[in-house]
């Protein structure tokens, strides 16, 4: 499920983070993948490269701390986005 | 017919039934254990002796056909903690019972002579007779002998050798629809059945009457609503049938809240593991069932059946907390070896919890190695035997820490921390700080809101905003305790302000009243209250409200620290 994306072309300079998926968003995609994205890109942005709708997403984190959408995503930054979840 | 109190005197070996008293009315689950032991239970009796009393009561809405309302409620003072406790499971006692009528059975005194006993009940009341056959016997084992004798369907509550050695960890098991266990976990409530000296109680409820309902179509309309809310919410609907409640693994760990090695870091590297996406993959890979329901008239199916290599039933019923237990607790990355200690626990009638925090403060003492999973199960063979070790470790964690002289015992009030550190879910924090249980997640989930966003968002790691949502959770958790819906209606609940109107329609539906949302929550906040004032009488003060000091060293990742004052804490109870 690991897999490494090539980077697309970008006007400035591309920063690398690693995307982690759980739950149902595994499916038809991959657990955790590095990937390549322009300087500034938001999570928002991640989601739609991935075909994740925004409305379907419960929690997002970068590096462990939940934040918005529109947060603009930095190098080596992790994103790990999960499903509305529960459980207890 | 009207419901009744049965009244078990263990003493006298005699039964009675009474008129539900016109307070307790209204009063179902744990609204009412709480209020029936507050009242006459001394609270300073020994939680073992002849002034300690086990209480059953099935929830306000239990027994009708509300979606995941067969929750029971056991109540007493519990021998683990010394405080109050009311500890509830689905399984079918609950309906079974609700449909006979029993409103409580209340089980008092101790017996004379030295010998075991079960229980009987159906319509024409409750019996009692001397037990031999199945003394010393697993739970599975008694399950399925009161199978045969009763009958098939028969309702099963019955403690495992852990009870009968009355230890602090012991747990009562409830048969579920397909014949294998849900438990009372916390509290050694299964130690309280076994000073009383009761192996187990069958429920047959052939020809019971059934609920009665003041107002059948009210109710129908409500319920049908209720359900809808549970079908169309994503984590109530779709999210624990799939994954169970174990999907909860991943989340904690990228949060960084997911208690490592006896509490030292929020972060586990064997997560991936042992999770609930690897768990689903590997039941329907054996072939064992991904959802399943633990009482009749479930549609959230948080349950499931774990089969072994071979594709034979190891355990059903297996939860985050317990694989969290084993799994980061111990740092066992083995979600096989996890499940045969699920299944051995549900034998022996221990709690899960507590039993993993037990292992984790014994791999602390040195006793067995952290991430020895052979070495797990063995320590969990000595408690089931009952051998000097495991009347040790049968003690609980709080005892165990304390005769190896450690510091690092995560426990409050005695009770086992469960699977959110404090230190990076802080809204847990004052949940286990001030619940009138001990440590129990379930009192007030703030996980939901720090780290689920259901129900808004409130930073975890920050303090701001954690006391009042502890509060406000705690309140709507002992209101849903006391209507016997299981606790994780509250998903839907947080979310849909018509899934908590729909309950309140229920309720007035049932009983004929026209109470209100705002009567609901003062009921709740009054559980709280009667449940610290008996707290208070049996010797506690706002000093055992507190987390083990431990928790002021760094938990990594987001190296935070339990900072909150005693004042912010004792806050909780300004209402």
């Amino acid at each position: 499920m690991r897999g490494r994306q090539t980077p697309p072309f970008f006007i400035g300079q591309a920063m690398n983070i690693t995307v982690k998926l759980f739950a149902s968003f595994r499916t038809g995609r991959f657990a955790e993948q590095r990937r390549c994205c322009a300087e500034g890109c938001t999570a928002g942005q991640v989601l739609a490269e991935l075909a994740i709708a925004e409305a379907a997403v419960g929690v997002m984190l970068v590096n462990g701390k939940h934040i918005a959408s529109g947060q603009a995503l930095s190098e080596g930054d992790t994103l790990s986005v999960f499903p509305l979840l529960g459980g207890g | 017919m009207a419901e009744k109190i049965y009244r078990v005197n263990m003493t006298t070996l005699t039964v009675s039934a009474e008129d539900v008293p016109r307070e307790w009315a209204a009063l179902g689950g744990r609204g009412l254990t709480s209020t029936i032991v507050a009242k006459e239970v001394k609270p300073d009796c020994h939680p073992l002796g002849k002034y300690n009393k086990l209480v059953f009561a099935p929830g306000m809405l239990t027994g009708t056909a509300c979606a995941n309302s067969g929750r029971l409620s056991a109540g007493g003072k519990s021998p683990l903690t010394g405080t109050i406790k009311e500890s509830n499971a689905g399984g079918s006692a609950a309906q079974c019972l609700a449909r006979l009528g029993v409103k409580a059975i209340i089980i008092e005194g101790l017996p004379q002579k030295d010998s075991f006993y079960s229980l009987h009940v159906d319509k024409n009341g409750i019996t009692i007779a001397e037990e031999t056959e199945l003394i010393g016997k697993g739970n599975y084992a008694v399950i399925k002998a009161v199978r045969k004798r009763r009958g098939d369907k028969v309702g099963v509550l019955s403690i495992g050798p852990a009870g009968e050695m009355k230890m602090a960890l012991a747990n009562i098991s409830v048969r579920d629809p397909e014949g294998n266990m849900r438990s009372h976990g916390r509290g050694g409530m299964g130690a309280l059945m076994g000073s009383k000296k009761i192996k187990y109680i069958s429920i047959d409820d052939a020809g019971a009457p059934g609920v009665a309902i003041a107002d059948p179509e009210k109710f129908k309309e409500a319920s049908r609503v209720f359900a809808k809310c549970l079908l169309d919410h994503p984590v109530t609907g779709q999210g624990l049938k799939t994954y169970g409640t174990n999907i909860l693994v991943n989340i904690l760990h990228e949060a960084g809240g997911l208690p490592t090695q006896n509490f030292r870091t929020g972060r586990f590297d064997g997560h991936d593991k042992i999770s609930g996406e690897t768990m689903h993959d590997t039941i329907v890979e054996r072939g064992g069932k991904p959802s399943h329901g633990c009482h009749a008239g479930c549609i959230i199916q948080c349950s499931q059946v774990y089969n072994n290599k071979k594709g034979a039933y190891l355990t059903s019923g297996f939860e985050y907390e317990t694989i969290w237990g084993f799994g980061a607790g111990c740092c066992i990355d083995d979600l096989d070896a996890i499940a045969q200690a699920d299944h051995m626990m549900d034998d022996i009638g221990i709690d899960t919890i507590e039993s993993a925090v037990t292992v984790g403060v014994a791999m602390e003492a040195g006793i067995i190695a952290f991430g020895d999973g052979k070495g797990m199960l063995g320590l969990l063979k000595e408690i089931g035997k009952g051998s000097h070790l495991g009347r040790l470790l049968g003690a609980g964690a709080a005892a165990l820490g304390k005769a190896y002289g450690l510091t690092r015992v995560p426990v409050v009030k005695g009770q086992g921390i469960p699977a959110y550190d404090p230190r990076s879910v802080k809204g847990m924090g004052i949940t286990y700080a001030t619940s009138t249980m001990g440590a129990d997640h379930t009192a007030g989930y703030s996980t939901a809101t720090n780290i689920l966003k259901v129900g808004g968002f409130v930073d975890p790691l920050k303090k701001e905003g954690q006391v009042e949502l502890s509060r406000n959770l705690q309140i709507a958790t002992a209101l849903i305790d006391s209507t016997g819906l299981c606790l994780f209606v509250a998903f839907a609940v947080l979310d849909k302000p018509e899934a908590f109107n729909a309950i309140v329609d229920m309720v007035n539906a049932k009983y004929g009243s026209s109470i209100t949302g705002d009567d609901g929550i003062a009921l709740g906040k009054s559980v709280l209250k009667l449940e610290r004032a008996f707290n208070t009488e049996a010797g506690f003060t706002k000093t055992h409200d507190r987390l083990p000091e431990f928790f002021e060293e760094l938990c990594p990742p987001h190296n935070v620290v339990w900072d909150f004052t005693n004042k912010e804490i004792d806050s909780f109870w300004d209402f």
